[in-house]
């Protein structure tokens, strides 16, 4: 088969965000930029897939600046075989997303698109499901395994309380946990080979899908911050203060 | 204007985030009615009706429910969705997966995990593991809300609302229920939990997990909880994960053994009440948050501990 894997081009995890003194956002201007770490475990599960002989081809997709490619291109070098960029300056909202990766989906009919449960800038944690409902798929979300069962898709999922696993129809959308897999590192020469891999750039003009945004951002602020606290020198010390100054135990 | 709230319904019973969110219902303003859905849900529903403020409460029982599975369940709340100005869930993990479905049959773009209310469109949430808050208006004419309950109080009990059937909305078949392994604890509840008590990867092991870490729970009736690394490295299962990803947790005390402090687990738990972190490592991030800070070998100072608390 062949999956369909969105990346998504984010602040790296490691870098300590600053909002901005005027309050619209974050100060992304000289910062490190990666791909979505849950966006990486979706391609590597879909190589995963590949090297067992399930999948075909891999496409991996983005929606964003011209830089985007950087992503595609470690996409391609970590295994996945051509790549689609969707060129836009613009903030592209989860739904609008979702409205953009159904158009992809019709062009390249995949039977499987796998990516991360969330982008680690936003935080929202919707794309997935929202393709999955504008298709009208099955959604496989938060998977800490997937498994291609009597032409279905097995997929454990991760929940509160434990985990749950489920059958879905293919095709399907499957939304990656932090313990499906863990990413390879692209080598060198496969690098190299990646440039040669081809990259589709096209406006996201071209797809007639509405991304006026529908959540005007008021303003963006620094977290409360916790007032600095106190070191003790042992458990008694400890015990006292929880027991009389805190009172919490 | 009225406000439906999709209750977190666990077998006959309704978790305490479904109290949270009519909380944030509330806040929204407007007539509050509740959804429970479920297999055999009747007693969840009779709970429901309970919490104060509610005007109804609409249940829907059917076996497709029973396993709160995306499709069917997304496709029931958009069937009664027509009736509200707002549909909220708590941001648990069902929530976390049937709402956006819901919000995209609707073309809604939804508000994930709101932590404050500020005004019937406006809402706050947190963006970049809690770094940076969000302000955010919905133009949407519908609203579709995830709420980060232990933002929010608890909703009281001692309401009567009407229990009214709803018809089931079908199941279109795609997907089905094999098996659950959920972690069998008599300890509270994580997200719920007045104190816990959460390991870190300088525990070690799993053995070593449960010889420091469960002893300190029990003796303070604690949940317990985990950083990122500790669950990756196996010594505990994932639902015990705090973190940007994992559970967030907003006890009256928190106490961090062996956890460096990464921002993706601060953002899980830096809104408890009271931090004690303990650690050997005096550069350790954690400390920046904590109220109370120990530097020290936590296989010496957690065992000290707990007698000390007789």
């Amino acid at each position: 088969m062949k999956i369909l894997v969105p990346v998504k081009r984010v602040i790296d995890y490691n870098v300590k965000v600053r909002v901005k003194s005027d309050q619209t956002g974050v100060d992304l201007a000289n910062v490190k930029m990666s791909m979505n770490p849950f966006d990486e475990i979706a391609i590597e599960e879909a190589i995963r897939l590949k090297e067992a002989g399930v999948a075909e081809e891999i496409i991996a997709v983005s929606i964003g600046p011209e830089k985007a490619q950087d992503q595609i291109r470690q996409a391609l070098a970590m295994g996945a075989d051509r790549g689609l960029l969707i060129k836009t300056d613009e903030t592209v909202e989860p739904l609008a997303v979702a409205k953009l990766l159904k158009k992809v989906v019709e062009e390249e009919s995949p039977e499987l698109v796998i990516l991360g449960k969330q982008a680690i800038d936003d935080d929202s944690n919707q794309t997935g499901q929202m393709l999955a409902a504008l298709l009208d798929w099955p959604q496989g979300t938060f998977a800490s395994k997937v498994e291609k069962k009597d032409g279905k898709l097995e997929v454990t999922r991760e929940i509160d309380g434990g985990l749950q696993t489920i059958a879905i129809n293919l095709p399907a959308v499957v939304t990656t946990d932090l313990r499906l897999n863990e990413p390879r590192y692209a080598s060198l020469p496969n690098i190299m080979k990646a440039k040669k891999k081809p990259l589709d750039v096209k406006e996201i003009g071209d797809y007639g899908v509405d991304i006026a945004p529908r959540l005007e951002v008021v303003k963006v602020t620094e977290p409360p911050v916790r007032e600095a606290g106190v070191k003790v020198e042992s458990v008694a010390e400890l015990v006292e203060k929880l027991k009389n100054e805190a009172g919490v135990i | 204007m009225a406000v439906l709230v999709v209750a977190d319904v666990h077998g006959s019973s309704i978790d305490d985030s479904t109290h949270k969110t009519v909380s944030a219902a509330l806040a929204i303003g407007g007539d509050v009615d509740i959804l429970v859905a479920g297999e055999n849900a009747g007693d969840a529903a009779a709970a429901a009706a309970k919490i104060s403020g509610v005007r109804k409460v609409l249940h829907a029982d059917d076996a497709a429910y029973g396993h709160r599975l995306a499709e069917p369940f997304a496709d029931l709340i958009v069937s009664v969705a027509s009736d509200y100005d707002a549909v909220l869930k708590a941001a648990a993990t069902t929530g976390k997966n049937v709402m956006p479905r819901v919000a995209a049959k609707l073309d809604v773009m939804q508000i994930s995990e709101i932590v404050a209310v500020e005004a019937p469109d406006t809402f706050v949430r947190p963006i970049y593991a809690g770094n940076a808050m969000q302000t955010v208006k919905s133009k949407d004419a519908k609203k579709v809300i995830t709420v980060r309950a232990t933002a929010f109080k608890a909703a009281e009990e001692g309401g009567s609302a009407e229990v009214v059937s709803v018809d089931a909305a079908g199941d279109p078949g795609v997907s089905e229920w094999l098996n659950e392994n959920l972690t069998k604890s008599d300890r509270p509840e994580l997200s719920g939990a007045k104190i816990v008590v959460s390991g870190g990867r300088a525990l070690g092991s799993s053995e070593k997990f449960e010889e420091v870490i469960f002893p300190l729970a029990d003796k303070l009736g604690a949940a317990v909880g985990a950083s990122r690394a500790a669950v990756d490295a196996g010594y505990v299962p994932n639902d015990y994960q705090v973190g940007q990803t994992g559970k967030v947790v907003a006890p009256e005390l928190y106490i961090a053994i062996g956890i460096s402090g990464a921002i993706q687990h601060l953002a899980g738990m830096k809104d408890s009440k009271t931090i004690v972190a303990i650690n050997k490592d005096e550069e350790a991030p954690i400390f920046q948050v904590a109220d109370y800070g120990l530097v020290a070998d936590l296989f010496k100072a957690v065992p000290e501990l707990v007698d000390a608390l007789g």
